[in-house]
């Protein structure tokens, strides 16, 4: 490669690094300062660390993000299987149209349209508080389906059916043949729709902007209520914490794909495919 | 064929079917049905007069998120090229450090940018300290415009380098057998054979782009409306939340038929080449 071509990637991430270098380097600034460091500290950990509002978004968020995860995985892997088993096919095109929507229109659209529906039920039974932590939670599955329905899918069509019908031939029901035979043969398509539910779930903050309760808040509308007053460290000091985490999560999941598939299956361009959905 | 077996296939899309007609199709009844009515349900048509107040907010929203895809094009064709081309250890690495601000909330990059550009931030200390004078670089359209295109460039960057990856290298080497010169190679070869990631990539960064309302709100500084912004006013108030709809199914519109025109358009080139 030439040195042209080097200088140009080296750019290029320098670029796309330098926000996020700086700010965590001025977490650890010692005044409140955003823009020069006046000494090294861990005042702003501190500071977030005593606030009960970090520990309650965390909590929030990672129930929020399991619940969301866990249900969505199970309809849709449910619908995945049925999805294959419809044989018309303007009603499968259109199940999986009316599916693939909340993927395709904006983030800004699916939240108001949920907060119309749910806003205008509360109204019609009389509740007091419309939003909370159950239509947040409908919204975040509503995303989700989605994209565990489309990690699923491929794997049920790549099914070999004659293994499910020997199954059923040697005296298996319907329903046991799909526990002994097609789960296990889908189940990678499950695990990858799962964990990208999750990351879905902990990173989204258009849609539960729209959707939450007042009393629900998820580190995500965290940092939005933070930055709403003025630029304070402390917001730095979670952001860097966050940064980390997702930094854990990103090489934990890829050395676990890279041990599952062998190493001709997990190329680069097959890593990049898989992420870029998300 | 036994009744019993046919059943217990289809049955188990039946809870996916419910929920996706009441949070999906309902929903968006419900859009529909708030931009045609007043606050209180009568059929009207202001609503979508009121969008004419909105359409320099319009035309701005859209011609920014342009502006912004087309650099993270410029700026991310060539990178994903040449990461294509770099060996297989580092680049396993460089994907992960580019997917990395992906994982990253959109808040926290969006953030990231404010600390940078802020009036009292690090680049303004920076020329202070050189005795330049000071930028207000917050608050200007170039600023939102910079924002997004940081905020969505890995998008652009990985649906290219997965299509560039899969092009077959012996093409690329017949062609320049053949005699073409690189400049050739690249736009008779790998440009068409790299369509299907432009167009995932383009539309990754602009339909996110088209709906923002946090980045134009701290990079904008509050001073101009992007059509995000327009909608996530509207939705404050209970009274107006018929506009906020009428805003929103317009853009809906936009971007689901710009996608839909985009993929046929990818369709029929997947198709050419099959044939």
């Amino acid at each position: 490669m030439k040195p042209l071509s080097k200088l140009y990637i080296f750019l290029v991430f320098l670029i796309l690094y330098i926000p996020i270098l700086v700010l965590i380097l001025f977490s650890f600034n010692s005044t409140g300062n955003t823009g020069s460091m006046t000494g090294l500290s861990l005042y702003w950990y501190r500071e977030l660390f005593s606030s009960p509002h970090t520990f309650n978004a965390l909590k929030n968020t990672l129930i929020l993000a399991l619940s969301a995860s866990v249900i969505s995985t199970l309809v849709g892997t449910a619908a995945a299987v049925g999805i294959g088993k419809i044989k018309t096919g303007v009603i499968k095109n259109g199940i999986l149209s009316v599916t693939n929507v909340p993927m395709m229109n904006p983030d800004i659209v699916t939240g108001i349209s949920m907060m119309l529906l749910f806003v205008l039920v509360g109204t019609l039974l009389g509740a007091e508080e419309k939003l909370s932590f159950w239509t947040i939670l409908i919204a975040h599955i509503t995303f989700c389906l989605p994209y565990v329905i489309l990690s699923v899918r491929p794997r049920v069509l790549g099914l070999n059916r004659s293994l499910s019908e020997a199954a059923m031939d040697l005296g298996c029901t319907p329903l046991k043949s799909f526990f002994r035979v097609e789960l296990p043969a889908i189940m990678p398509g499950i695990a990858s729709g799962f964990i990208m539910a999750f990351t879905l779930s902990l990173d989204d903050f258009v849609i539960s902007y729209f959707t939450t309760g007042n009393d629900f808040q998820t580190l995500p509308l965290l940092i939005y209520s933070m930055t709403k007053k003025e630029v304070t460290p402390d917001i730095y000091a979670l952001s860097s914490l966050m940064i980390g985490a997702v930094l854990i999560l990103l090489i934990l999941s890829n050395v676990v794909e890279s041990k599952g598939k062998g190493k001709t299956e997990n190329t680069p361009a097959k890593m990049a495919e898989r992420n870029g959905l998300v | 064929m036994n009744k019993n077996k046919f059943l217990s296939g289809k049955v188990a899309a039946y809870p996916h079917v419910v929920w996706s007609v009441l949070f999906i199709v309902f929903p968006l009844i419900f859009v529909i049905y708030f931009a045609f009515t007043t606050p209180g349900g009568a059929f009207t048509l202001e609503n979508i007069y009121a969008l004419g107040d909105h359409k320099e907010t319009f035309v701005l929203s859209v011609s920014l998120s342009l502006i912004a895809t087309f650099f993270c094009f410029i700026v991310g064709y060539p990178l994903a090229y040449l990461l294509a081309q770099v060996e297989p250890k580092k680049q396993r690495i460089l994907i992960m450090l580019l997917m990395l601000p992906m994982w990253t909330n959109l808040l926290i990059r969006t953030y990231s940018m404010m600390a940078l550009m802020d009036d009292a931030g690090i680049i303004n200390s920076l020329l202070k300290a050189l005795n330049l004078g000071t930028v207000r670089m917050i608050g200007t359209k170039a600023a939102v415009v910079f924002g997004m295109a940081y905020d969505f460039f890995p998008y652009m960057v990985l649906p290219i380098f997965t299509s560039i990856s899969k092009i077959d290298k012996r093409v690329i080497e017949a062609a320049a057998d053949l005699g073409s010169n690189p400049l050739r190679v690249m736009t008779k070869v790998v440009l068409p054979l790299s369509a299907s990631g432009i167009i995932s990539g383009i539309t990754m960064v602009f339909v996110p782009s088209i709906s923002t309302f946090y980045i134009s709100q701290k990079l904008g500084g509050g001073t101009f409306d992007l059509l995000g912004d327009a909608i996530e006013r509207q939705f404050q108030n209970v009274n107006t939340y018929n506009v906020g709809a009428a805003i929103s199914l317009v853009m809906m519109i936009l971007v689901l038929t710009s996608l839909w025109v985009m993929n046929r358009f990818t369709d029929s080139e997947e198709r050419e080449v099959r044939e």
